[in-house]
């Protein structure tokens, strides 16, 4: 059984699943279902699972959301086939680079101190600078995009989008 | 709206819809006479302001229908720093779009100070560089600066200053909110005694004719603006012209050539019909008024050479494209304590004027520039680019992000850049667009006065800073202009055909119906605002032109 539940959940510290299961139980479930029903438009699920684990390395979760907290390997998958499709043949030949750089072994698979040196000893590459920026269009767009979860991103930087605002706006305008 | 057949011969034709071509269709459509504008963008969302996006990952990858900036892909160019150099490819890019660069620019709208149009008399020129007189005077222009404040809606302060240009009647409605950046400023300003001003904008504060006062919503330099607040040419202009029934707006519309006659005069011009399978058009028309921005409108004057003009059109002077000014910048970063959030309203704050004039005995260099608050980008930007001193990924890096957003105040300068014969827009030999036409080649390196005057500003920039109290400044590198929306000087204007492209009213010297009306025609470039100053030269050369054609003889 390979649920949406099953990818997103075990890649999960045990705290993290708990708040996310706790907070958005609706939306985790919506998310099972849509994983279930057509699962990912372009990665495999393999493929996402070593995207994922990239993203979350990138930008990682700690006392405030990460990559996977925002659901960034959605709004990857959905980029590599909408704005971003001229980026599939980075992707495609980053995996084998991936592949290269963790000895053969899955890069999810590996412990988080060791994928932080195989994403240093990658981090010059074309490869891994597009998932960087990737990661990062993630966490801050739009998350009618697919990324940016609850706006998670954009709460942590604190970016309001109400578009419509009065003075003063900051600490320093008061009077 | 009014259509007309290519195959009438109109009264005006107008290249281009953005600052200086919307004046003059309005103002000539007003006085009764046929104009069709030209317009190589899109409508955008002329008409229905409501739809402009306002999402930030659609305005990075917008598709080619919602463009509003030209299109890399199709309308390469290219630069290089020196004649000796091959160019590369280039990233300079500016407004496409009906209303042209004001749909998106940021709208500072500064005047011109009345010493900027005799930089030549009254503090001499340096050797080796264009620094000229203007063949008007700022008394010759202040009536029409007016005109324009009124008619387009712009806020600004009513303050009198040895550093801001004398009025003959104050800005119709309040400035913008100060914002957190400008009080920041006059903390640093009480400290270091210097002035601080809001910012003069063409965004209105009020409800004007009909629109909507600002709701400072902050997705604003860059994007269309859904209330109408703004006062590009697409709504504060363009309307206008459209409701006499005398002026036919044509959007997808790339002109490839102004086409003369044997006598040398302009008979109309040649375009593509974008969304018609590129279908070469000739619209005829008595005259031709060209508005295609500093960098487009001597490109098409040399793309329209022929065996008459071998040179280009109107370049007998040889100066067609010579002369460009992109404008200089660069300034510094500094973190507060507390949040700023600089995102919210207008993307340009207050502007610090005391370096605006010439101090060539105390600071060993020519020229000025105005010091402006800026802040927050928008978030993807800021998480791709705007994190200072930090790693570019993991734990550090989203540390640092969360750490300086919103608490940061950026300086941005607009610092004046020398004209040099050698710094020139022309037509690259190898590239070419989508149209099969050269592509526009740039060759730009600033005079080392210019870098100067880059590294005073920044100094300047983290001293001010300092002093505001940020506890932490990033100094930015001090880096040579590129290109960008603020070309100007490259069909400058004068009194001797042997040095100047137009006249004082903007007619060209060698084509007795051609005027060209843009930033092309600026002498010396003023402290890098352009367009509240193309606003005014259109005013004035629309009154002129006005004049004349009812007359008769458009050449008086």
């Amino acid at each position: 059984m390979s649920s949406r539940r099953d990818f997103l959940l075990k890649s999960f510290s045990a705290s993290a699943a708990a708040w996310l299961a706790a907070n958005w139980p609706a939306e985790v479930a919506a998310a099972e279902m849509a994983q279930k029903m057509g699962g990912f438009t372009y990665f495999t699920p393999g493929q996402a699972r070593e995207i994922d684990a990239m993203a979350a390395q990138i930008y990682p979760t700690t006392d405030t959301p990460g990559a996977r907290e925002a659901q960034v390997i959605y709004f990857i998958d959905l980029a590599l086939v909408t704005f971003a499709a001229d980026k599939q043949a980075v992707y495609a030949k980053g995996f084998g680079e991936l592949a290269q750089a963790c000895d053969g072994k899955s890069f999810a698979s590996l412990p988080s101190d060791e994928q932080i040196k195989v994403l240093t000893s990658i981090e010059k590459t074309a490869f891994f600078k597009t998932v960087r920026d990737h990661t990062v269009m993630g966490m801050f767009s739009s998350p009618q995009h697919g990324g940016n979860f609850h706006k998670v991103g954009w709460q942590q930087i604190g970016f309001d989008d109400s578009l419509n605002f009065r003075a003063p706006f900051g600490a320093y305008d008061k009077a | 709206m009014k259509k007309y057949q290519p195959s009438e011969e109109v009264d005006f034709v107008v290249i281009g819809s953005g600052a200086g071509g919307a004046v003059m269709a309005k103002q000539l459509a007003q006085a009764g006479f046929s104009v069709v504008v030209m317009e190589q963008g899109p409508w955008g969302a002329y008409g229905h302001e409501q739809d402009y996006n306002k999402d930030e990952l659609i305005n990075r990858f917008p598709s080619e229908e919602d463009m509003l900036m030209t299109n890399p892909a199709k309308q390469p160019n290219t630069f290089r720093r020196t004649a000796s150099e091959k160019a590369v490819p280039g990233h300079h890019s500016y407004g496409c779009v009906v209303g042209g660069g004001t749909v998106t620019y940021g709208a500072s709208s500064w005047r011109h100070l009345p010493w900027e149009f005799q930089e030549a008399s009254l503090f001499g020129t340096m050797a080796g560089t264009g620094i000229a007189d203007w063949p008007i005077t700022y008394d010759e222009i202040e009536p029409f600066y007016t005109q324009a404040e009124w008619e387009i809606g712009i806020s600004g302060p009513n303050v009198k200053s040895k550093n801001l240009a004398p009025m003959s009647r104050g800005y119709p409605m309040e400035p913008l909110p100060l914002k957190s950046s400008g009080a920041l400023f006059q903390v640093a300003a009480k400290k270091l005694d210097l002035e601080v001003v809001p910012n003069v904008a063409a965004i209105i504060t009020k409800p004007w004719n009909g629109r909507a006062a600002c709701i400072n919503c902050g997705m604003c330099s860059g994007y269309g603006c859904q209330v109408k607040a703004r006062s590009s040419s697409a709504v504060a202009l363009l309307p206008y012209a459209v409701a006499t029934g005398n002026c036919e707006i044509r959007a997808h519309s790339y002109v490839r050539e102004i086409s003369t006659d044997a006598s040398g005069k302009a008979t109309g011009v040649v375009y593509f019909e974008k969304q018609n399978g590129n279908r070469e058009v000739f619209q005829k028309a008595k005259c031709v008024v060209l508005s295609a921005n500093g960098t487009e409108t001597p490109r098409l004057l040399l793309l329209s050479k022929s065996a008459r003009f071998p040179q280009g059109l109107a370049n007998s002077s040889g100066i067609v494209g010579k002369y460009l000014m992109t404008g200089n910048g660069g300034g510094a970063s500094g973190l507060f304590s507390d949040p700023l959030n600089e995102y919210k309203g207008c993307v340009t704050g207050a502007a610090i004027l005391d370096y605006v004039p010439n101090d060539v005995k105390g600071r060993g260099w020519y020229g000025g520039g105005r010091m402006t608050a800026r802040g927050f980008t928008m978030p993807i930007a800021y998480g791709l680019g705007g994190v200072h001193g930090a790693p570019s990924w993991g734990a550090g890096y989203k540390q640092a992000l969360i750490q300086q957003a919103n608490r940061k105040l950026y300086i941005a300068n607009f610092i004046s850049q020398m004209p040099l014969a050698t710094n020139a827009v022309d037509l690259d030999p190898d590239v070419k667009d989508a149209w099969g036409l050269p592509a526009m080649r740039i060759t730009t390196q600033s005079h080392e006065n210019d870098m100067k005057g880059v590294n005073f500003f920044i100094e300047k920039s983290v001293e001010v800073l300092k002093a505001a109290g940020a506890h932490t400044v990033w100094a930015d590198a001090a880096r040579d202009s590129t290109g960008g929306a603020h070309a100007r000087g490259t069909c400058r204007m004068g009194n001797d055909p042997k040095s100047s492209v137009v006249n004082k009213y903007h007619r060209a010297h060698d084509v007795p119906n051609l005027f060209i009306v843009d930033g092309s025609s600026m002498v010396t470039g003023g402290r890098n605002h352009p367009t509240m100053t193309i606003s005014a030269l259109a005013f004035r050369a629309a009154e002129h032109l006005v004049k004349a054609a009812k007359s008769g003889n458009v050449t008086i």
